[in-house]
């Protein structure tokens, strides 16, 4: 690690003034973040600890029924507080990690970092769910803009995630053998309107939506719809888990059964 | 009724009382006054001309005490090999330097180019992003078959090439082992990878140097799995310190699996600039630096081929196998694809002709070594899985193909240099069926079925030398070592025994087991004997733990010294109680004189011996001490048979493994439940390679899986409960405990059972075109061999 300032303000307006000084970077949970520091891949001045912000932690119903996620919410609180209302969003989140990085880590952080195998985003974009930052609100189909990149300005901070909550919903991971992190995760959400399918851990350009699954789940929600699809494997990631071939067949298949799953 | 003390009983394991409580005491642990601390500048690159090392902005960087470099190691010795292997023309092999810091090359990713040493770690990390180097880079030599080619690129300009030695064994059998596949009715053909592991001992490597300008005395604190090998190699042929003035410990060691027998760098390092500086000088490992420095192991690339008659009786063995050595000669690393790998390929079976030929070839890459098995699981895991393919192709099966082929009289001469003492493979195999429940297969099998699984079962028989190993023999065979084992066991007055031994305990529980035999052979409480070990200061000249040889090597050397005791602590009770020696006997703690009740307590002997008032000082000298150094006569041979159950997703190749059953023959067993430790945990890592571990390069000779993200250990919910039995027992022969050691059966028996099973439930599920996926068997290799 590089000597840094650490600041732990107790209120967002404090921590948004802090965030403008040169080089400041938000830490969440640090699960991300940390490692990267001690491994001295990364070298900001200032860290701005948002865990110490009341507003910006906890789970609450809104009055239109979405579900409210503070972004320094950890992953086991979603875990056990979600479970009412969203259970294939609790369950994702307690399949993250180990209980150690669950305790810890937060789903604003997550969010902000869009590692392309990571969890949440396949649930954020697959619920179109809105993401809160200080300033405005950014919806799901905007804000995730390919591997580690986001709509989010420098030192904008995520404050809330706002989930739809759909009808029937289940997230399948696939887990690549080493890190356990996703490597294909798809998060399927069947909603009034229709079926939305968001596939992590797969592609070259991050989560994404499976649209042509969406339109066939939207006509007949069962894993026979999606039998005769299939995803190009072009844009896929390749790498010693697998193949680019290799993981666009397994989205199908963890699509076909978060759609069982979801019942 | 099992033992509650004793040899025999499952006595817990002593030591874990402080290591489970955050007790022990690590090398990491041991913090001198005034130390200094040491941070390694490494190579990025595979290969290279290193033209220069600048390190005047980092020699002025806050705290820094100096910056060293290759120039400075240019009078000191490199860090020497200890096996010398003879090729097939009777050459001996290409043996390359290896600097302690990089000189005019660096050649492979992790070699050490420069080290800063300062006052505290972060500062000398800083300091060492500051070191300037100017590597010209070169391209890298990483596949070995490329590498034995003409053009190919060389990792050593001195040497004539990157073939380290052409070895051929048995040279003399090669054509008739040739004529043999002339007329086989069958040859079975398999080709296969044994994938190169990183070892990933729980505890990374530390070192500590330390040098007392008073005395001129040099001491190294490291961890290591054989501190007295490290002082000789270090001592002898680098820095030139006589042992007398060395001292090297090993404290409590967290894991080694072979990674830390070898003599590495940073322990020369250390050591060298703490009497440079006159400062303590420490160097502790980051988890990514052990992945590009600790010893690597396996990475065998082989062609086997199994000659048959029509009964299915094997006829001759053909091998052909590339060895990596990695950029380095790491210090036992030539032994391991050879002794330890060519002796072993007669396996459980009296195939009367074998001939192997393993080339050993330099790459940029970490050096490789012995891991776990070393030499043994390679050749387990291509007989065991040649057998298998041979069996399905002529439709025999695969138990009654072994039986059919293995050795039942003992002694057993194989073609390959070694003597079975003894065993009953029949008997090992029985039992597996029977705890492995084969029977039931069928309905098992019908029940994933009817899940949508397939489902399979592999099984496999084992053999290894262990108890590593006849002095006499392995001299003849290149070693530059002896490979005995000693002790040394004080009685005290009050009648408490210290023992001190030169083998090593990282893990094996050689606190408990050790002070159990000892016990035992006087009939005291285990709580009586202490076991001291790790420190060259206090223990006799050992070659310490490694090749499942601590019990079945060091075991004996105790047995013997404690026998000695025994025989002076008779001729004191004879004095005591005026009886001849020859009619004292010891029982429980007491002596008698047979056939009267006359009987004096073990603490009243030991307690003459030291105040020796009333005592046969003409006959012999006071005190009770003695010492014994065991060298065996033959290794020894535990064998098994192993059996694994997968379920695989059709849809994804995910392979679970459902259950594993293991029937070992250990010989005698001391201690039960640190058996059953060792086999699980040698289980565990046998699985690690089978489904999970791989060490992969790119083509630039940058390690891919060089860190927990990309290299998959084995977790706990990766592996079953297994089922271990270990009451087979045909006792050694020739060490007096008759034990022949347990430490790595697990690790070399369970490969070929699972890929066995796995290639099972493809081939059951209609894959007739698998017979065989490579390692690991991870979900995407065995579903792109399942797409065809
Ligand atoms: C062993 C291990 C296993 C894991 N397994 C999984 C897994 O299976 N699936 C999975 O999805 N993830 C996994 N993770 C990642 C984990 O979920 C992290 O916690 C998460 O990705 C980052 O959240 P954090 O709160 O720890 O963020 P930090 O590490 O604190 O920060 C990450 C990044 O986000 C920024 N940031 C943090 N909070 C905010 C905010 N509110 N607004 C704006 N920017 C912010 C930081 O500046 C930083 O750039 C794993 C991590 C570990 C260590």
């Amino acid at each position: 690690m590089y000597a840094f300032e650490f600041d732990r303000p107790a209120t967002l307006d404090e921590a948004i003034a802090l965030m403008s000084e040169e080089e400041a970077q938000a830490l969440g949970g640090g699960q991300t973040l940390i490692p990267t520091l001690k491994q001295r891949l990364a070298a900001p001045a200032r860290l701005v600890s948002l865990t110490a912000i009341p507003e910006l932690a906890g789970v609450c119903v809104a009055d239109d029924g979405a579900l409210c996620v503070g972004a320094t919410t950890t992953h086991a609180a979603i875990a056990q507080e979600a479970a009412a209302h969203y259970p294939a969003l609790a369950a994702l989140a307690g399949n993250i990690g180990d209980p150690a990085v669950r305790n810890r880590g937060t789903i604003g952080g997550s969010v902000a970092n869009n590692d392309p195998s990571a969890c949440y985003p396949a649930a954020v974009l697959a619920s179109g769910a809105t993401i809160k930052t200080a300033n405005r609100e950014i919806a799901a189909d905007d804000f995730f803009e390919g591997m580690f990149a986001t709509a989010l300005e420098e030192g904008e901070i995520v404050t809330e995630i706002r989930f739809p909550v759909p009808e029937k919903a289940a997230y399948m991971k696939f887990e690549q053998p080493a890190s356990r992190f996703a490597l294909v995760g798809v998060f399927v959400a069947k909603f009034a309107g229709g079926v939305r399918v968001a596939v992590t851990g797969a592609s070259e350009e991050g989560v994404f939506r499976w649209t042509e699954a969406e339109e066939a789940l939207s006509a007949n929600f069962s894993p026979d719809a999606i039998s005769g699809l299939s995803l190009a494997a072009d844009n896929m990631i390749g790498d010693l888990h697998g193949t680019p071939e290799y993981r666009a067949h397994l989205a199908k298949v963890m699509t076909g059964r978060a759609v069982a799953a979801a019942g | 009724m099992p033992k509650d003390h004793g040899i025999g009983a499952s006595s817990k394991r002593r030591e874990d009382v402080r290591f489970l409580t955050g007790r022990g005491r690590y090398t990491d642990d041991i913090n001198l006054h005034g130390q200094a601390y040491a941070w390694f500048v490494r190579s990025p690159v595979a290969h290279g001309r290193l033209n220069k090392v600048e390190t005047e902005a980092a020699a002025g960087m806050p705290g820094v005490l100096r910056v060293f470099t290759g120039a400075d190691f240019e009078g000191v010795g490199g860090l020497p090999c200890g096996w010398q292997v003879t090729d097939r023309f009777g050459e001996v092999m290409q043996e390359p330097g290896h600097p302690v810091l990089a000189q005019g090359k660096v050649r492979h990713v992790g070699d050490p180019i420069a080290v800063v040493v300062a006052e505290t770690e972060a500062q000398a990390r800083d300091a060492a992003e500051a070191v300037v180097f100017d590597i010209e880079e070169l391209e890298p030599v990483l596949d070995m078959k490329a590498a034995l080619e003409s053009a190919a690129p060389k990792v050593h300009d001195d040497l004539e090439s990157n073939l380290c030695y052409d070895w051929g064994f048995v040279e003399e059998n090669r054509e008739a082992v040739n004529a043999a596949f002339d007329k086989a009715a069958h040859v079975t053909t398999l080709e296969l990878v044994n994938q190169r592991l990183v070892p990933n001992a729980m505890e990374p490597r530390v070192a500590v140097g330390d040098y007392n300008t008073g005395t001129d005395d040099s001491t190294l604190y490291t961890t290591s799995q054989n501190p007295h090998v490290i002082r000789l190699l270090m001592g002898a042929f680098v820095l030139g310190i006589p042992e007398h003035k060395l001292r090297v410990v090993a404290p409590d060691v967290g894991g080694g699996f072979g990674s830390k027998i070898f003599h590495y760098a940073e322990e020369a390092f250390c050591t060298f600039a703490a009497k440079q500086l006159r400062r303590p000088v420490k160097w502790t490992c980051q988890r990514s630096e052990s992945f590009i420095t600790d010893a690597h192991g396996r990475d065998h690339v082989t062609k086997i081929e199994l000659a048959l008659d029509a009964e299915g009786h094997f006829q001759a063995i053909r091998t052909e196998t590339y060895a990596n050595m990695g950029a380095y000669l790491s210090t036992f690393a030539p032994s391991v694809p050879t002794w330890l790998h060519g002796t072993l390929m007669a396996g459980n079976y009296t195939t009367p002709l074998i001939y192997v030929n393993v080339k050993a070839v330099f790459t940029n890459t970490v050096p490789v070594d012995a891991y776990r098995g070393a030499g043994r699981p390679e050749a387990t895991f291509q007989l065991e899985r040649v057998i298998d393919k041979a069996a399905r192709e002529m439709g025999i099966d695969p138990v009654e193909i072994r039986r059919k082929n293995f050795v039942t009289e003992f002694p057993y001469a194989t073609p390959v240099a070694v003597e079975y003492d003894t065993g009953d493979y029949h008997a090992t195999l029985d039992k597996l069926l029977e705890i492995a429940d084969v029977a039931g297969f069928e309905a098992r099998l019908a029940e994933s079925k009817a899940r949508g699984k397939l489902r399979g079962l592999g099984l496999n028989c084992y053999i290894e030398a262990c108890g590593i190993a006849p002095s006499h023999l392995v001299g003849q065979l290149g070693a530059r070592a002896g490979l005995y084992e000693s002790a040394t066991v004080r009685v005290n007055a009050t009648g408490g025994l210290v023992v001190m031994t030169g083998s090593h305990s990282h893990g094996q529980g050689h606190e408990t087991t050790f002070a159990q035999v000892v016990a035992d052979m006087i009939g005291l409480d285990e709580n009586m004997v202490e076991i001291v070990h790790g420190d060259t200061a206090n223990t006799p000249m050992g070659m310490g733990t490694y090749g499942s040889r601590s019990l079945a090597v060091g075991g004996s050397a105790m047995v013997r010294a404690t026998e000695k005791i025994i025989a002076k602590a008779k001729k004191i009770a004879a004095h005591l109680m005026e009886a001849s020696p020859e009619d004292i006997e010891l029982k429980d703690g007491a002596f008698t004189v047979a056939g009267t009740d006359k009987s004096v307590a073990w603490g009243d002997v030991t307690l003459a011996a030291y105040v020796p008032h009333n005592y046969p000082l003409e006959e012999i000298e006071p005190g009770l001490e003695e010492t014994a150094f065991y060298d065996p006569n033959n290794f020894t041979f535990p064998a098994g048979a192993y059996a694994c159950e997968v379920e695989l997703d059709p849809d994804t190749g995910k392979v679970t493994i459902l259950s594993f059953a293991a029937a070992d023959d250990f010989g005698n067993i001391v201690n039960p439940m640190v058996v059953d430790g060792q086999v699980h945990g040698g289980l565990a890592q046998g699985i690690g390679q089978a489904l999970l571990e791989g060490a992969t390069y790119d083509e630039y000779g940058q390690l891919l899986s060089g860190s927990y993200m990309d290299y998959a250990m084995p977790r706990a919910d990766d592996v079953p409960f297994y089922t271990v039995d270990h009451s087979c027992q045909t006792p050694c022969t020739h060490n007096p405990l008759g034990v022949k050691g347990c430490g790595e059966a697990g690790a070399i028996g369970s490969p070929p059972a699972v890929v066995n099973a796995v290639v099972d439930a493809l081939q059951r599920a209609g894959h007739s075109d698998i017979t065989h996926i490579d390692m690991p068997l991870t979900p995407s290799r065995v579903w792109a061999a399942m797409q065809g």
